[in-house]
């Protein structure tokens, strides 16, 4: 496979993650915004969902104020903001249509008429547009491309270097969006049982559509060791940062086997080690190590597996 | 001016339309708009689209297809691929002859200066002998048909002609949304293409190849606006599509950077033209290319398909020469005629052509796309009177042709059905052999009256229908 072609098919999957992702921040900052609190307070939450996407200076910068228009606007249209939803679907769009010969006439389809749609929606009238309609357009859209990967794309090379974004995407979001909140995680007596911390919890796992999946796994109260143990550790949860690292691994074990020992498989042993570096601690051990800077040791493995990808496979050996 | 109408001859319908006259009287006019919108949401969901230069507006746009099909009958298909391969191979023997001792110079019978210093012949390649002594290996020829048995070819396209998706896609098109059609009618499919092309191109692999020949389709990239047709012949080829980017060289051989590392690459169908194709060799600005390509190219260590060159054949100064290439190189009469031309840079059809602008159809020697072309009939004084100004600045410039009464084909227009002029572009393959898939692209001028199919100037496209006997 052309290296040119792998980098489109690992970029195609990381932005339609992210086009997700920028999706459900909408949709769990809307939330809030209906839920019975100060001004100040969903400012603030606003604040640090724009964090986690790391796009808050820009908001500040060229909206200045946070309203729900604004918010709306710079999440989901704005082609300043790189992670919204407009450019990411554009650019995941633009990275199948360079690869078109790699990608089944199912797939294609879906992620093209997912652009032909999106183009409908910015040019219908801002007013006659619901927060909820955006969101819903966007997860059951790339829901679409992401069934019709599953179900037509050959299981080979493509496959996964396509898989490989979505996973590393997935893994980076989820971490990112726990850095931001670490704080509320963290086990503070005075807050134990408080409305303000199940609140925010809740939040969290909303943002990462959890939400449920959540009450499935463990039942009965939410509590922060749990929570975090449910995004973190938990094998079961489809956005777990463990899940997503194993589904890495995953992929590169199968990229490693079929292109055999004359091609490097850095990125393979990497991201191995990493996963066992996951499998071997409980919740508390990463409390006592602390939620931040274990958060932050993750991300820049993350970085680290992703560059050591690029070494392997893109450049193509010239 | 009376036109040839390919469907019917007063009130009688022509044989190989036949079967379609109660399809298309019949049709309501609901039904016939809901399978228009069909058709159009086919298309931009495959993502075929092309871009208009200079216009701005929607860079995706389609060309308008028309449901209406062009209908050939198998005899007169016939007649036409003899022409078409025996042009085809005129053409190739052309190319072999001015990039070596130049025989037909020579001879008298083209002057030198018309090829020697010809923009398109490339001095870089004189004295080398590209596999099998084929330089043009698709060649797609523009006919016109202006009565039941003429047919007159307006150009020749020797270096990368576009437009055979579209061929392939209208019939598949046409195959979905009218499966009775094509039980009623017996048609000649034309979907083996893309494997005859994949053949042919296999079959010039350089003599240094000798396992099964890698071919890659080598394009400008995703904004040039023929790409959907680059990508979609790769994947029906099943080869690479490959930018420049993705190409190197190293010492003997070109190899394509892949996840598994460099790959050696045979036969490579450019779809970029020359000067870009090497800036070593060629221009120096150019990104598209691939540095030392052309080294490898005169080693023989890869093949360029066309072959760099190849375009001093369809230059449309040397048009006029090609029935004098068929009896040459074939000792044959050419069985496609070729439209009267006037060379403005000669005294008598200069003063001829400036005499008559008004009946005449003035072309750009360079031009294509139907830009920079005046047709006489159609214009007003004033446009006459400008595009004089320019044919004055620079004769040479220009040829002249006579407007040709280009048939119709009855075409779906808002009123209902009306006919429309319309050209054909068939695609002649070839390599160890020379191939012909019944079909082509049938062009349609949209507007009424109009003689200029090309989709820049608003022109649509049909399906293409050769019967089967």
């Amino acid at each position: 496979m052309l290296s040119r072609t792998a980098a489109n098919l690992f970029w195609m999957g990381r932005h339609l993650e992210r086009a997700e992702t920028a999706a459900r921040l909408l949709d769990v900052g809307q939330r809030i915004t209906l839920l019975p609190n100060t001004d100040a307070g969903y400012q603030n939450e606003w604040r640090s969902l724009l964090q986690a996407s790391g796009t808050s200076d820009m908001f500040t910068a060229k909206y200045g104020e946070i309203s729900q228009e604004n918010i709306e606007e710079f999440i989901f249209f704005d082609r300043d903001n790189p992670s919204s939803v407009v450019n990411c679907i554009e650019k995941a769009r633009e990275a199948g249509r360079i690869v078109r010969t790699a990608l089944t006439s199912q797939v294609w389809d879906a992620l093209n008429v997912t652009y032909q749609e999106l183009r409908k929606i910015e040019n219908t009238p801002r007013s006659r547009l619901g927060t909820a309609s955006l969101t819903d357009f966007t997860t059951g859209h790339t829901s679409t491309v992401r069934g019709a990967i599953n179900a037509t794309q050959l299981r080979n090379d493509g496959w996964h270097f396509m898989n490989l974004g979505y996973g590393l995407e997935r893994a980076d979001a989820t971490a990112r969006l726990l850095d931001v909140k670490y704080f509320v995680l963290l086990p503070r007596i005075e807050f134990v049982g408080s409305g303000l911390d199940t609140y925010q919890w809740q939040v969290i796992l909303r943002s990462l559509s959890a939400h449920r999946a959540y009450h499935w796994a463990y039942g009965g109260d939410i509590t922060a060791g749990q929570v975090a143990d449910f995004l973190i550790l938990n094998g079961e949860s489809p956005r777990s940062l463990i899940t997503s690292l194993y589904e890495v691994v995953w992929h590169l074990e199968g990229l490693a086997r079929r292109y055999g020992d004359a091609v490097d498989s850095n990125a393979r042993d990497k991201a191995r080690e990493v996963l066992e570096q996951l499998q071997g601690r409980d919740i508390d051990m990463i409390f006592d190590e602390g939620l931040h800077e274990f958060l932050s040791w993750f991300i820049r493995e993350l970085g680290t597996i992703s560059n050591l990808v690029h070494q392997d496979y893109l450049l193509g050996g010239a | 001016m009376s036109y040839y109408n390919e469907m019917f001859e007063g009130d009688q319908v022509r044989d190989p339309y036949a079967r379609l006259r109660e399809w298309v009287e019949t049709m309501p006019d609901d039904f016939r708009q809901m399978k228009q919108a069909e058709a159009e949401a086919l298309f931009r969901r495959i993502g075929i689209t092309f871009a208009v230069y200079g216009e701005g507006g929607d860079p995706d746009r389609l060309i308008p297809f028309d449901m209406m099909p062009r209908v050939f009958e198998q005899a007169e298909w016939r007649k036409l691929e003899r022409g078409i391969k025996q042009r085809a191979r005129a053409l190739n023997a052309f190319l072999r002859d001015v990039y070596g001792r130049g025989e037909i110079v020579r001879a008298g019978r083209i002057p030198a200066r018309l090829v020697y210093q010809n923009d398109a012949y490339e001095k870089s390649v004189v004295g080398i002998v590209p596999p099998r002594g084929v330089y043009s290996h698709i060649i797609g020829i523009d006919l016109v048909r202006t009565a039941k048995d003429e047919f007159y070819v307006l150009e020749d396209n020797c270096r990368t002609p576009s437009g055979v998706s579209y061929m392939l896609e209208n019939r598949e098109i046409m195959m979905r949304m009218f499966p009775q059609l094509f039980r009623t009618n017996r048609i000649e499919p034309v979907d083996q293409y893309p494997d005859l092309l994949r053949r042919t191109l296999e079959s010039v692999a350089p003599a240094k190849c000798n396992d099964r020949p890698t071919c890659v389709i080598l394009t400008p990239g995703h904004y040039n606006s023929a790409y959907y047709e680059h990508s979609f012949l790769a994947n029906l080829m099943g080869v690479e599509l490959v930018e420049g980017q993705d190409l190197f060289v190293d010492g003997d051989f070109v190899y394509m950077r892949t996840t598994t590392g460099p790959r050696r690459v045979d036969v490579i169908y450019r779809r970029i033209d020359d000067p870009y194709l090497d800036p070593l060799c060629f221009r120096p600005d150019s990104m598209l290319g691939i540095p030392g390509l052309m080294n490898v190219y005169r080693a023989g260590g890869v093949s360029i398909c066309s072959a760099p060159g190849a375009g001093v054949a369809d230059d449309k100064a040397i048009y006029t020469f090609v029935p004098e290439m068929v009896r040459f190189y074939l000792g044959e009469e050419p069985i496609l005629n070729n439209v009267q031309t006037w060379t403005l840079w000669k005294d008598n059809d200069y003063k001829y052509v400036m005499e008559n602008l008004g009946d005449l159809v003035v072309k750009e020697v360079h031009g294509s796309g139907g830009y920079g072309m005046l047709v006489g009939p159609k214009s007003t004084k004033e446009e006459i009177e400008t595009f004089r100004a320019k044919i004055q600045a620079n004769p040479s410039n220009y040829i002249a042709q006579p407007t040709l009464a280009l048939s119709t084909c009855p075409t779906f227009v808002d009123e209902g059905i009306a006919p429309r002029h319309v050209d054909l572009r068939p695609y002649c393959l070839c390599g160890d052999r020379i191939e012909l898939v019944p079909g082509g692209l049938t062009r349609v001028a949209l507007r009424d009256g109009s003689l200029v199919v090309n989709s820049s100037q608003g022109g649509g496209v049909k399906d293409t229908w050769v019967l089967s006997e």
